[in-house]
């Protein structure tokens, strides 16, 4: 029985490392992802069925930088993709990404949304807006971020976790804006009005407003596209709906922006392949693609959004500061949601 | 019956290759998890100040009390229906005897999903009830919120007590007749008899069911996430993954480690050292307790109500979900994500057994070795480490391997032999065998510890070698506890999701990670078709382990 194991790991590890070889020869790009690979699999068949470059995924929630660290020069990850910011900033700082040089990349997507050595690129963005209930909330009676913390909205938010990568985020903008303590505060107070514990993706915040446990949500802008066309679950159509959506700050600095990006491996095996799936994402085609399969806006200026965002969504001003600042705020948001008990 | 265990000792201290193999095999599992204790020694800022001044008490609390109370229901649901259907005879016994394992099928985080779906404001327990009482919205009354500690209790509890109910069972069948026909002629009822005989018998085998299911407590993530419940495990990820430090993560995680050796230490303290070896009438037949009235109405209940709620409820509304995307079933996908699950899951079944086998063996010839039986038990730790955790272990020393080997040939040949066991399905191998090693240890370490010495002694001095003895002594007559072994781990990789999802290679799919894609975004509908068939690939092994269970009792 024993010797029947070793064989049978020898046979295992000969079979793998064929599997690898094997892998290598081809033209190919290797992506690691921190997104799900069904939201992007359209546009990576549209880039390999036009160049005839095959694309290989790996999708995971976490993990993936420590795997990308850990095998180092010999990493088969040519791509990091990422659904937020935080990754991109870690990678950069823990030094697993390298600057490439693209004209077409910085012709295509706007400063505030490329990292200004160049070594990640936003792909889609997305904007973190305060979902309204249309019955209980009067048009113009939440203007502000800074509204959420007035005692009058006591019991009456909902939110998913302030641990989420996309509520640290927002408060990290409060954090770069406001400072510290102001923010600990609004925080604190937000806490106050929180009709639950905060629990739930963004989607089932909206579906708390349509069931009238709460009048406002913070929510990520896309979720409304998906929720508004859901024929297979036409009670979704319902619950969006049931609330108005609000761009916060649009009196000052706008309202909070997030990406999903990308960048290029240190170690990249195929970079040039890289270097072209990245310029076809930000190309007029993608970002029109991306745009209409998960509702996000295009990073690209001039490329027409989904013809459904244009329906309920208006233009808005967008917050501009630098999504590096907030990134770097992390850790403090983080940090700054355990005192308060946001959570708890 | 109970004999002291000293003359093993004597006749096997001789000098053999199983010392060796034992070893190497203790400090190959305990690769992953002395790689995350190795993380521990460098994390990115000291997170302890911050840690004890806000948040951890509540991390702490909060684990404490899902231990706790997953631990007693679990152990109340399994102990208690295990002795029915082992000892009294009532309506549906027979059939309650193998379906009590059936939840054991269902992964923790689908059932929770389900129930959420049913039992939320807008599911239809919620709907029906305003609808009866007429109440308009949720202020007009109170319902339990099924995301909450509670809630996670009762999830956790309803898959995880299979685990209690199988080793209390077999624990039962093999008791003596004779010690428990004593009980009663000494004028023991029915009641006192289970209290002060069969269950201080069975209490070895009880915990050690209560430890893998509190291992698997601690461990998951994806219940405690979707429930907001702050548990430890909930403290790891966001200290890793939020505040970018791994190594306090892993600092955290190793804590909970020391925790669980705690733990167990605490229970063999509180037991004696004795050990059970053959009765030698399990060949005799069992009479059971006529139960009549009411109750054999609580009997039934007490068996159909686990039964009910961990796997009929579920799997109803998996199916109903699953009628909705049936085009899915056809999905070429959705063929290879079973057949690769289905592979990883028996390969992992085996190399664990193949691994828990090797050491419980050596250490049973080499019972005067206690460094190998404390690296042994040392190594069974990684069921406690969340999956990503223990994934994150598994790169480590993989990623050395590779990149060592690679710099070598470089170095001497000039050929770069790059990843050869990184990224591999091999990796996703061990990396199951590591995390459920505890689950088949217990089952094959128990039922070798059954096994007379004396057959060892006879066997060796009939000439045959200690290998040759394992195969023809040893081998035959642990079959039910190999098979066990065997059974229980398969089900365990289907389910398994964060190690599969970071170890993975390039565009590859289980069941469990299809289900995840969906399920992640809410999408429960559309990942019914995928946790349907797990649980249905599940239920087989289920009912085999079943079945064989009630074979070692012959006369059944």
């Amino acid at each position: 029985m024993y010797s029947g194991f070793v064989k049978a790991v020898a046979a295992t590890a000969v079979a793998s490392s064929l599997f690898s070889a094997q892998m290598s020869v081809a033209s190919e790009v290797n992506i690691y992802s921190y997104r799900q690979e069904f939201l992007i699999r359209p546009l990576l068949d549209a880039f390999q069925d036009s160049t005839g470059i095959k694309v290989n995924v790996v999708s995971a929630n976490s993990g993936l930088l420590e795997r990308l660290e850990n095998e180092g020069r010999n990493t088969p990850a040519d791509i990091l993709l990422t659904s937020d910011i935080g990754p991109l900033f870690d990678a950069k700082t823990r030094d697993l990404i390298v600057s490439f040089d693209s004209a077409t990349i910085k012709a295509n997507v706007p400063a505030q949304y490329r990292d200004e050595d160049s070594t990640w690129v936003g792909l889609t963005a997305r904007s973190r807006i305060i979902y309204a209930s249309k019955d209980r909330v009067a048009e113009g009676e939440i203007k502000q971020y800074e509204d959420l913390a007035d005692p009058k909205w006591a019991g009456r938010i909902c939110t998913r976790s302030g641990k989420h990568s996309y509520n640290l985020s927002l408060i990290g903008s409060m954090i770069e804006y406001h400072g510290m303590e102001e923010t600990e505060n609004w925080l604190a107070a937000l806490k106050q009005n929180l009709a639950r514990k905060p629990q739930g993706n963004d989607r089932s915040q909206v579906k708390a407003i349509s069931e009238g446990q709460c009048d406002l949500a913070l929510g990520n802008t896309y979720y409304f596209g998906a929720m508004i066309t859901n024929e297979s679950e036409p009670e979704q159509k319902e619950w969006a709906n049931s609330v108005n959506i609000v761009f916060p700050n649009q009196q000052d600095r706008g309202a909070h922006m997030n990406i999903s990006g990308a960048a290029i491996t240190r170690y990249a095996p195929n970079p040039s392949e890289a270097l072209q799936l990245l310029e076809f994402l930000t190309s007029q085609e993608a970002q029109r693609i991306y745009a209409e399969v998960n509702f996000e806006f295009p990073v690209r200026p001039g490329v027409q959004r989904s013809e459904l965002i244009n329906e309920y969504m208006s233009d808005f001003i967008a917050d501009d500061i630098s999504l590096t600042r907030i990134a770097a705020r992390r850790t403090d948001a983080s940090k700054m949601v355990d005192r308060v008990g946001f959570d708890n | 019956m109970l004999t002291h265990i000293t003359t093993i000792e004597r006749a096997n201290r001789l000098p053999n290759g199983w010392t060796t193999t034992g070893w190497i095999v203790a400090i190959l599992v305990m690769l992953p998890i002395l790689a995350v204790v190795w993380l521990a020694f460098n994390p990115v800022e000291n997170i302890w100040p911050h840690l004890i001044s806000s948040v951890l008490p509540v991390y702490i609390s909060t684990t404490l009390a899902l231990l706790a109370g997953v631990g007693v229901l679990s152990a109340v649901l399994g102990v208690s229906s295990a002795w029915l259907v082992t000892l009294c005879r009532f309506p549906g016994r027979a059939l309650f005897e193998w379906a009590l394992l059936l939840p054991f099928a269902i992964p923790a985080y689908v059932i929770a999903y389900i129930y959420t779906d049913l039992l939320e404001y807008a599911g239809p327990v919620q709907s029906a009830l305003r609808e009866l009482f007429g109440w308009k919205s949720a202020r007009d009354y109170d319902f339990p919120e099924i995301r909450s500690l509670g809630g996670a209790i009762l999830m956790l509890s309803l898959v995880l007590y299979p685990y209690v109910y199988l080793l209390a069972r077999s624990s039962f069948l093999e008791q003596s007749v004779n010690i428990r026909d004593a009980s009663r002629t000494l004028g023991c009822t029915p009641m006192q008899s289970f209290f002060r005989i069969s269950l201080p018998i069975a209490r070895p085998s009880i915990a050690v069911g209560l430890a893998l299911v509190s291992m698997e407590t601690l461990n998951d993530f994806g219940t405690v996430n979707f429930f907001a419940v702050k548990s430890l495990s909930a403290g790891i990820y966001d200290t890793w993954l939020n505040m970018s430090n791994i190594g306090a993560a892993a600092q955290i995680a190793t804590l909970m480690m020391m925790f669980v050796v705690l733990l167990i230490w605490l229970e063999r303290l509180g037991r004696a050292k004795a050990k059970q070896f053959n009765s030698a009438d399990r060949f005799k037949r069992i009479d059971r307790y006529q139960l009549k009235g009411i109750w054999a109405v609580l009997a039934f209940a007490a068996c159909a109500l686990p039964l009910i709620f961990g796997f009929v409820i579920p799997v109803i509304e998996l199916i109903s979900m699953a009628m909705k995307h049936l085009d899915q079933f056809t999905d070429s996908r959705f063929l290879s994500q079973a057949s690769n699950s289905f592979l990883l899951s028996s390969g992992a079944a085996l190399l664990t057994a193949c691994l828990a086998l090797t050491l419980a063996y050596s250490q049973r010839l080499n019972p005067h070795l206690k460094s190998l039986g404390v690296a042994a038990k040392l190594a069974h730790l990684g069921y406690a480490l969340p999956g990503a955790v223990l994934a994150i272990g598994v790169i480590i020393p993989f990623a050395a391997f590779d990149n060592g080997l690679d710099s070598w040939m470089r170095d001497n040949f000039g050929i770069s032999t790059g990843l050869i066991l990184s990224g591999t399905p091999f990796a996703i191998l061990f990396a199951y065998s590591v995390r459920f090693l505890a689950v088949s240890s217990g089952s094959i370490e128990a039922s070798l510890a059954k096994i007379t010495p004396s057959m060892d002694m006879a066997s060796r001095s009939l000439g045959a070698n200690s290998l040759s003895t394992l195969r023809r002594v040893h081998l035959p007559l642990i079959r039910g506890g190999l098979l066990t072994a065997l059974l229980v781990v398969f089900v365990d990789c289907m389910k398994e999701l964060p190690a599969t999802l970071i170890l993975r290679p390039f565009n590859f799919d289980t069941l469990a990670t299809g289900v995840y894609q969906f399920a992640s975004d809410e999408k429960l509908a559309a990942s019914a078709p995928g946790a349907l068939l797990i649980v249905l690939v599940g239920v087989i092994p289920v009912i085999l382990l079943s079945r064989t269970i009630t074979a070692t009792r012959s006369a059944n």
